[in-house]
């Protein structure tokens, strides 16, 4: 057979979809729970993916023998890729599969469909069923208190946002930081910019430094690196965030705070109700009261009173006297969207498409 | 805009073009032999956890640079040796080393993610490199200006020099070359071993210029745009140089309207994203539509030498 440069792409392309091997280090007997957890990146990205990882460890060193060492997936592109993963996992003996990126949704309740006895838990997401729950955290929680840093800190009153997809987790997040950061400073805005990826550290540095030249000095991210954070640095702008870890280390002077992902205990709960038969599916949402979102130490640009104000807000919300999304919220176009004293539901959150007053949107 | 404004969205330009323009050039000179390398995105990786590592041991950023040509070389020499000296599929080798490199890097740069490094300072003395308006001359650190040298160098010896022109002779008809007693496999050898040490030099400019840091397939597909831009610029260095800067300045553009909210903002992102497809398509359309001759691609692009057949 003579091969031509078109067939062989196409099995180039098709060695290439089988990048994400796993090394299972799954024990001969049954006994051990075997827990899956797919990733969207490398557990080396120091952010979000980290978290995920670090959650799976706690849960063995919690579990100690009643699991098996966590099988963990890495860069599992949101496609059919996902699925296969999926499946592969699930086949393989894993009674337990964590799905831990929003666009993972669609395939998680196509593969639980035939595979009835494995439960799955899909992060960030919405839909469940049978077997399927969802769990996050709230991480607007933490926005909250990064926003009210920012409200108190920025001389220009302007902020950006630098995001991977206007999804419902993200504009949550751009939202309490304005609506927090303008309790604050009423004329605060926020700029999101979109970059359509979760990892491109060159292009979320750049984003930035076009946030940077055009007169915003405090830069928020929701992707997964340090980029954005060590261009505040270089640059001397006022401030950034620590997203998913505390990333002081590559911005000793800019990083204001940081939100920290702590999934392991909701893993070690997860587990254990699959080994005692307790699980269900439900959709969980801990925050800061229950320590999955917490708060990284403060820079040296904080300034005392304003580490109270902070601390003020996240106290607030651990004892339940705060809600960032309580009215009166008005929308972008400056109509009343959340009447005063209301607070927005769980599921209003979860499904939120539109930007709070203050937010310059995108086009 | 202001002047301030249009300098620094020409230095964030600069910094994004740079990395694909230098893997361009050397992947010109590859393809010009008549050898398609697909690993360029690989090769660039293993030049930036080299650069990386380099700068995070002994802090010295152009024995950085140096050892990720050298890295980038030494991953080339791999395809060469494969595609050259044993014949196999160019096109399934070149992908096999992009995952390859992709593996290769992310394993050597385990647990160097939470490391941060520092850039390489500006070529020119302070005064001229920290000036509000001269910056945008000569505020760039050496990769840029070497980018820019490159591109003339690569002009000159492919349009001037003896070599360059045994080297397309080699692309356009490799038996006729073997014919009259060149060295077609020294040839192509040598020029794999360039878009090597480019490609790694390319890859160095992610940790050296663009973001101090290591982070797990960091060059997020630059090097097959880079490829790409090769058949956009018709393997013409000149066109190659506005070519890549096209791609720079649609990819800043974006993150800048977004940022600064003006006009330009009411463009949609998603129309932003397809932008320098659009203009490849342009481009291609424009190129076949002239029907010049010396537009095509080298005659033995991607087909093994094999003079015994």
């Amino acid at each position: 057979m003579t091969l031509n440069r078109r067939t062989m792409l196409k099995a180039g392309a098709a060695a290439a979809a089988a990048i994400p091997l796993f090394g299972s280090k799954a024990f001969a007997q049954e006994e051990p729970l075997k827990v899956g957890f797919v990733l969207i990146g490398t557990v080396n990205d120091n952010g979000w993916n980290f978290g995920h990882s670090e959650g799976a460890k706690y849960m063995k060193a919690e579990l100690g023998d009643a699991v098996a060492e966590p099988t963990i997936v890495e860069n599992v592109p949101e496609g059919p890729d996902c699925e296969r993963v999926l499946r592969e996992l699930a086949q393989s003996g894993h009674k337990l599969i964590f799905a831990t990126s929003f666009g993972y949704g669609d395939y998680v309740i196509k593969v639980a469909q035939q595979f009835p006895d494995v439960r799955f838990e899909h992060a960030t997401g919405y839909q469940r069923s049978e077997n399927v729950g969802t769990y996050n955290a709230r991480f607007y929680e933490g926005r909250a208190v990064c926003g009210t840093v920012a409200g108190h800190l920025s001389q220009t009153g302007k902020a950006g946002y630098i995001g991977s997809f206007p999804i419902p987790e993200v504009v949550m997040g751009v939202n309490a930081f304005v609506l927090a950061a303008r309790k604050v400073n009423p004329d605060f805005t926020i700029t999101p910019v979109y970059i359509s990826t979760w990892n491109d550290p060159a292009r979320e540095a750049d984003a930035a430094r076009a946030m940077i030249d055009q007169g915003i000095d405090i830069v928020a991210q929701h992707t997964d690196g340090p980029a954005a954070l060590q261009v505040v640095e270089e640059r001397g702008a006022v401030g950034g965030f620590g997203q998913g870890a505390d990333m002081s280390a590559f911005a000793p002077n800019a990083q204001l705070t940081s939100i920290i992902d702590n999934w392991g205990p909701h893993y070690v709960l997860a587990a254990q109700a699959v080994i005692d038969g307790t699980w269900e599916s439900k959709d969980v949402w801990p925050g800061l009261k229950e320590g999955e979102v917490e708060i990284g130490p403060y820079g040296p640009k904080v300034p005392e009173d304003v580490i109270a104000a902070a601390e003020a807000v996240k106290n607030g919300q651990i004892d339940g006297s705060m809600h960032i999304f309580t009215g009166p919220i008005n929308d972008h176009t400056g109509t009343e969207r959340v009447a005063a004293g209301v607070t927005l539901t769980d599921a209003e959150l979860l499904s939120m498409d539109w930007y709070v007053e203050g937010v310059i949107p995108p086009a | 805009m202001s002047p301030e404004l249009i300098i620094a969205i020409i230095v964030t330009v600069v910094g994004a073009s740079t990395p694909i323009l230098i893997a361009a050039l050397g992947e010109l000179v590859v393809e010009r032999s008549g050898v398609l390398n697909l690993g360029v995105e690989g090769m660039m990786l293993v030049g930036a956890i080299t650069a990386f590592l380099v700068v995070f041991l002994t802090g010295n950023h152009y024995l950085a640079i140096l050892l990720a040509a050298a890295a980038g070389v030494a991953a080339s020499m791999i395809f060469g040796f494969l595609t050259l000296s044993l014949s196999a599929n160019q096109t399934a080798t070149g992908l096999a080393l992009t995952i390859f490199g992709t593996g290769l890097s992310a394993l050597a740069g385990q647990g160097y993610s939470a490391r941060p490094v520092t850039l390489l300072g500006p070529l020119f003395p302070a005064e001229l490199a920290l000036h509000p308006i001269w910056r945008v001359l000569f505020g760039y650190s050496a990769l840029v200006y070497f980018s820019f040298a490159l591109v003339f160098a690569v002009w000159w010896f492919l349009k001037k020099s003896r070599a360059g022109l045994i080297l397309r002779a080699v692309g356009e008809n490799d038996l006729s070359a073997h014919s009259i007693g060149y060295s077609v496999i020294g040839v192509r050898y040598a020029a794999v071993a360039f878009g090597g040490a480019m490609a790694g030099i390319a890859g160095a400019c992610f940790p050296l210029l663009l973001t101090p840091q290591w982070a797990e397939r960091m060059t997020a597909g630059r090097g097959w745009i880079a490829v790409a831009l090769v058949v956009f610029a018709s393997w013409r260095p000149f066109r190659l140089l506005a070519g890549a800067y096209l791609f720079g300045l649609v990819m800043t553009m974006e993150l800048y309207a977004k940022a600064g909210g003006g006009p330009l903002s009411a463009i949609p992102a998603e129309l932003w994203a397809a932008m320098p497809y659009i203009a490849t398509v342009v481009v291609l359309v424009l190129i076949s539509i002239r029907r010049d001759a010396s537009n095509n691609a080298p005659a033995c692009l991607g087909k093994p030498f094999l003079p015994s057949n």
